[in-house]
């Protein structure tokens, strides 16, 4: 639920929040990236994340068979690590996905809205995310348009979002800003509250699909933005953070800076997801090595 | 000095009118405080004038109008100081001879070395006017930090600076204390030479007629003994001026009283050129602040 | 729910049971067998015992350092200085991780500091001035400077190896030769600094360490030295320079403050609050020019103070050698009754107290971090220097009247300016008596940008190419 806002007010407001310094926003990630996790402490931290994980596929090449392959995965990771929090997957795989994972609790979430650019016309945008609740999507990842926002004309991207959000229905909308099209961390920081208070479940940072991703500082902005947003409207938003988190070791940075900017409060799957395919393999591997105590190699860990 | 009877003629020609030597202050000529004054004389002895005897309470007084000048002055463009200095070389230009005159009187100097005296005087003003708007170009600048920020040095005015004016030298040896301090905006008291005030005195005239602001520079005759110790240990003061002070334990008391407020101190005997003249009162202000912008440009984690 | 694990920093350094005194090149102890205790102030052990310099050590340190400056260091080509100071500056980078450890056992500061900033601080200082050494000529205090001299050095407890280097750097660079103080409680990384110049081949008399206290300071103040640098209190700094009063001695102080950190009412308001944690909790506020007045626009007071308490609740306090530490232990038990007594008094005079609950260890000297609400211009935690986890806070109304309240004080070393308006920076940063101004960050350092204060923080500024007229004769 967003806050009760024309957009006409929802723009105003969020051209009038405060600037971030980006020096200053960098070196704060830069110090809560140093924080060192270890022993029962790391090994918690992998399960968390491994039960944070948005596993995903989108790719042009997908197939029912790789997204079977994938959904068995992200129910059975390896031994008994916990499932991932739900599986990542453009429209068209929503059936099988929702087949495959019948029971296991693990989430469908479908990419939507014309993704990753998001530039066909609304109409269409719209029965893509009608078409992916229908196929059972739990979860819709929409991308804004950026090329409204950027062009100034916010009131378009905040009505945009509350259609979408129409049209997801009671499937979570998670909001993806693509913070590297929007280059400035000023923009994040109005993109943030704009899809907030018109409905967002959750802010994502981005597609995956252009050079710049999930930065640790981006993501900072945003989890400072959605404990903002709680704090004026009672109402609480979930983070996502996706591409480019390859290892245990940044996945444990985001996981110190959620402790430590949000606290317990977002400190679940239902609250923060990363969105990524590679990174479960590096927290399987570290977390064969804590249990043996030697390294792990990707042989011993399955592709998909 | 001049003659008051005509020596051919038996009446007496008009009386002169002779000048008042008071303190400069605030822009204005007050008597002093006390309402003392004391007798100048020659280095002969022969009569010149009275000056007025400033009290610690003229100290007090004229550090407050250094103070209130200050800021405003600090905050004049640079070139606007250095046409003002130049204003004050052009007014002592003019009024060359009356000041080479009073400087012959006042040390015993022959008339044209007196002139030459105040030629230089007036060169140095110059030479200091043309400083104004290049101290901070020489002595300030960037600074390559090792991180993403822009990093700047300025020099500063230090503020109210005292000056003990050199005993011997009283225009000369005046305007070389007080123009390096006030090319970079500080404003200055000036305790002037104990024996020979009455050049620095009508100096201060020059000052007013040049679009000097009042308070920029103060001009104390006195006694040093009693002017010096208050100037020392007067909290307001940040810089302490001894080059003009000969006796040794005397500077050694004052530099001792201007430590309990750590006022910057120069030394007696100590010489250098002018940009260390003009060093000698400033203070060096870094700013520092982030340069980043773009959440892909900066690196991050 | 999301708990760290204790993540003790495992490198130890080679730590001697005694250290005697450095002169000429030699470890040597008192000439009258004096001898004190350093202490490790996490936990109050005893890390080792060192000679303790008296005024027969510190004349023949000098005599060292006068031969080794006529014979040794002055007479030898600049560009060849550069090159032991450069080797120095490898040193310290190789040995980084013994130096922060050291330095986190004798000080008390957290591991995350000394590594991330001491340590590599103290190397760049030394790598900046090597590269000064053969180009004194363009450093735009005349044709050809010249040394003073052998340089008396008095260096306080908060950054002891920082301190160091940014006093011998210089000195050495300019072709003096040095007798340095370190404090008394913290001279460990000074002594190891004398084994590295050994290692470093410097010549014998170059570089003379005394440990000892505040007679030893006293004592190398007043022998034959030809300039006396000092970092420390005011009030030490007030009699120094009245002890060198009528003498040649040169002198540069870098004294107290009392900062103001300015937070107007468009500040970009997350990083002010990491600008003020990071202005008054880095190195457990033991900074002498820590941001510890906070003056906030009275419009948003009420947020920044709410955001600034989360925050502090999530910082982590206790032992300095785990690398989560964010604040670490207070310096000496002398440190810890001066912190106390001022914050009683601010709790005297009616400002309000906040704390985080955070524990405290049960041995060593510890305070929570504090902050004082309510606090006037006249309260003694507005106007005097606490060097403690301790920040006052303060409102005020308009830009001018927040000016007029930072300058308020007899200090002027550093100040703070948060807002995302450029001009109202520079028209803030004009106005500010302060000799480093900080906008939109606060506590940044760098050889190459000169430090210092204004008034009674001092006079004379430490690194850059202004930090070379204190050493030089022009």
């Amino acid at each position: 639920m967003g806050s009760i806002l024309s957009g006409v007010e929802a723009a105003s407001l969020v051209r009038s929040l405060p600037g971030v310094d980006a020096v200053g926003l960098e070196a704060r990630a830069a110090g809560l990236a140093t924080r060192s996790i270890k022993k029962e402490s790391k090994a918690e931290a992998i399960d968390l994340a491994i039960g944070m994980i948005d596993l995903t596929t989108l790719e042009g090449a997908d197939t029912p068979g790789k997204v079977r392959s994938l959904c068995a995965k992200a129910v059975r990771p390896d031994g008994d690590a916990p499932s991932t929090a739900a599986i990542c997957v453009y429209g068209a795989q929503v059936a099988t996905a929702k087949a495959a994972l019948a029971g296991s609790g693990v989430k469908v979430a479908s990419v939507a809205t014309g993704f990753p650019a998001g530039q066909v016309p609304l109409e269409i945008r719209l029965a893509d995310t009608e078409s992916a609740v229908r196929e059972g999507a739990d979860e819709i990842d929409m991308v804004i348009n950026r090329g409204a926002f950027l062009a100034g004309d916010l009131e378009r991207v905040y009505h945009e979002i509350k259609a979408v959000k129409a049209a997801a229905g009671d499937a979570r909308l998670k909001v993806i800003l693509e913070t590297g099209e929007l280059v400035t961390y000023d923009n994040v920081r109005r993109a943030s509250f704009l899809a907030m208070h018109a409905g967002a479940d959750f802010i994502k940072t981005s597609t995956g699909k252009v050079g710049v991703n999930a930065t640790l500082p981006v993501t900072l902005l945003m989890m400072q933005a959605v404990r903002d947003f709680r704090a004026e409207t009672g109402v609480q938003v979930g983070v996502k953070p996706a591409g480019g988190i390859r290892n245990t070791k940044d996945a444990i940075k985001y996981l110190v800076t959620v402790n430590e900017i949000l606290g317990d409060d977002w400190l679940s799957a239902h609250w923060f997801r990363f969105g990524a395919s590679s990174l479960l393999n590096d927290l399987l591997m570290q977390r064969q090595k804590l249990k043996t105590g030697h390294y792990s190699g990707p042989d011993y860990v399955t592709v998909d | 000095m001049s003659k008051h009877i005509d020596p051919v003629r038996t009446e007496p020609v008009r009386l002169r009118v002779k000048k008042t030597y008071k303190l400069y202050v605030g822009g204005k000529f007050p008597r002093s405080e006390s309402g003392r004054s004391y007798p100048v004389t020659t280095p002969d002895g022969a009569e010149l004038a009275n000056a007025a005897l400033a009290s610690r309470k003229d100290v007090r007084d004229a550090v407050a109008a250094a103070r209130k000048a200050q800021k405003p002055w600090a905050g004049q463009t640079a070139y606007l100081r250095g046409q003002i200095l130049y204003r004050a070389a052009e007014m002592l230009e003019g009024r060359a001879g009356q000041y080479a005159e009073e400087l012959s009187d006042a040390t015993g100097a022959e008339l044209h070395a007196a002139l030459g005296t105040v030629e230089q005087a007036i060169d140095r003003l110059v030479h200091y006017a043309g400083w104004t708007d290049k101290v901070a170009a020489v002595l300030g600048g960037a600074n390559p930090v090792a991180g993403p920020y822009f990093n700047h040095t300025t020099p500063e005015p230090l503020g109210v600076v005292a000056v003990v004016a050199p005993g011997a030298d009283p225009l000369l040896g005046l305007v070389e204390a007080i123009a390096p301090a006030i090319a970079t905006g500080n404003t200055v008291v000036v305790a002037t030479s104990e024996s020979m005030p009455l050049p620095a005195l009508s100096f201060g005239e020059v000052l007013a007629t040049s679009d000097l602001p009042g308070g920029v520079v103060n001009l104390l005759s006195g006694k040093t003994s009693e002017l010096a110790p208050t100037l020392a240990s007067h909290a307001d003061v940040n810089g302490l001026d001894l080059s003009g002070v000969h006796d040794s334990d005397l500077a050694t008391e004052l530099e001792a009283a201007a430590a309990e407020t750590l006022k910057v101190v120069r030394r007696p005997g100590r010489s250098g050129d002018s940009l260390d003249l003009l060093r000698q009162w400033i203070e060096y202000k870094t700013v520092w602040h982030p340069a980043g912008m773009a959440a892909t440009a900066g690196g991050g984690y | 729910m999301f708990d760290y694990a204790p993540a003790p920093e495992s490198v130890r350094p080679d730590i001697k049971e005694h250290y005697g005194l450095f002169i000429g090149g030699e470890f040597t102890d008192a000439a009258d067998g004096a001898v004190f205790k350093s202490v490790n102030p996490s936990n109050e052990e005893v890390l080792f015992t060192v000679a303790e310099a008296g005024e027969a050590d510190v004349a023949a340190a000098v005599a060292a350092a006068r031969q080794a400056h006529e014979t040794v260091w002055g007479p030898m080509s600049g560009a060849e200085r550069g090159k032991y100071l450069f080797r120095i500056a490898r040193l310290l980078q190789e040995k980084a991780r013994e130096f922060a450890v050291a330095e986190t056992l004798d000080n008390g500061k957290p591991i995350k500091e000394t590594r991330d900033f001491d340590v590599p601080t103290a190397a760049q200082h030394f790598f900046y001035h090597a590269g000064w050494a053969d180009k004194l000529s363009y450093a735009g205090v005349g044709a050809n400077p010249k040394s003073l001299g052998v340089i008396g050095q008095v260096i306080p407890w908060n950054f002891p190896l920082l301190m160091l280097s940014w006093k011998i750097a210089p000195a050495l660079a300019c072709g003096n030769t040095v007798v340095l103080k370190p404090a008394e409680t913290t001279p460990l990384t000074a002594l190891m600094f004398a084994e590295l110049c050994q290692e470093a081949d410097l010549p014998p008399g170059v570089v003379n360490i005394l440990p000892g206290a505040g007679a030893a300071g006293a004592a190398v103040v007043n022998s034959p030295v030809d300039k006396v640098a000092f970092t420390g209190s005011t009030a030490v700094g007030r009699a120094i320079a009245g002890a060198v009063a009528g003498s040649k001695k040169k002198v540069t102080l870098e004294l107290g403050g009392k900062a103001a950190n300015i937070v107007f009412d468009d500040a970009p308001i997350d990083q002010a609050v990491e600008g003020i944690v990071n202005g008054i909790f880095f190195n457990q506020g033991h900074v002498c020019c820590a941001g510890s007045r906070l003056l906030v626009q009275e419009s948003i007071a009420d947020e920044v103070l709410a955001r600034l308490k989360d925050r502090i609740a999530t910082l982590r306090v206790g032992d300095p050698l785990d690398k989560n530490t964010d604040v670490g232990a207070i310096n000496s038990a002398e440190q810890l009754a001066r912190i106390t007594a001022l914050t009683e008094a601010g709790e005297g005079e009616g400002a309000e107290v906040w704390q985080p609950s955070c524990d405290l260890p049960e041995t060593g000297f510890w305070f929570r971090p504090t902050i004082f609400t309510g606090v006037q211009q006249s309260m003694r935690i507005a106007k005097e220097e606490i060097f403690g986890p301790v920040l006052s806070v303060l409102t005020f109304r308009t830009p001018d009247e927040a000016i007029a309240k930072a300058n308020n004080t007899p200090y002027g070393l550093s100040a703070g300016v948060w807002t995302e308006k450029g001009s109202k920076i520079l028209w803030a940063a004009q106005r500010l008596r302060a000799g480093v101004v900080w906008a939109n960050t606060f506590n940044q350092f760098d050889a190459a940008s000169p430090f210092g204060g204004l008034k009674e923080s001092g006079y004379g500024r430490e690194g850059g190419r202004q930090g070379l007229e204190a050493y030089l004769d022009v």
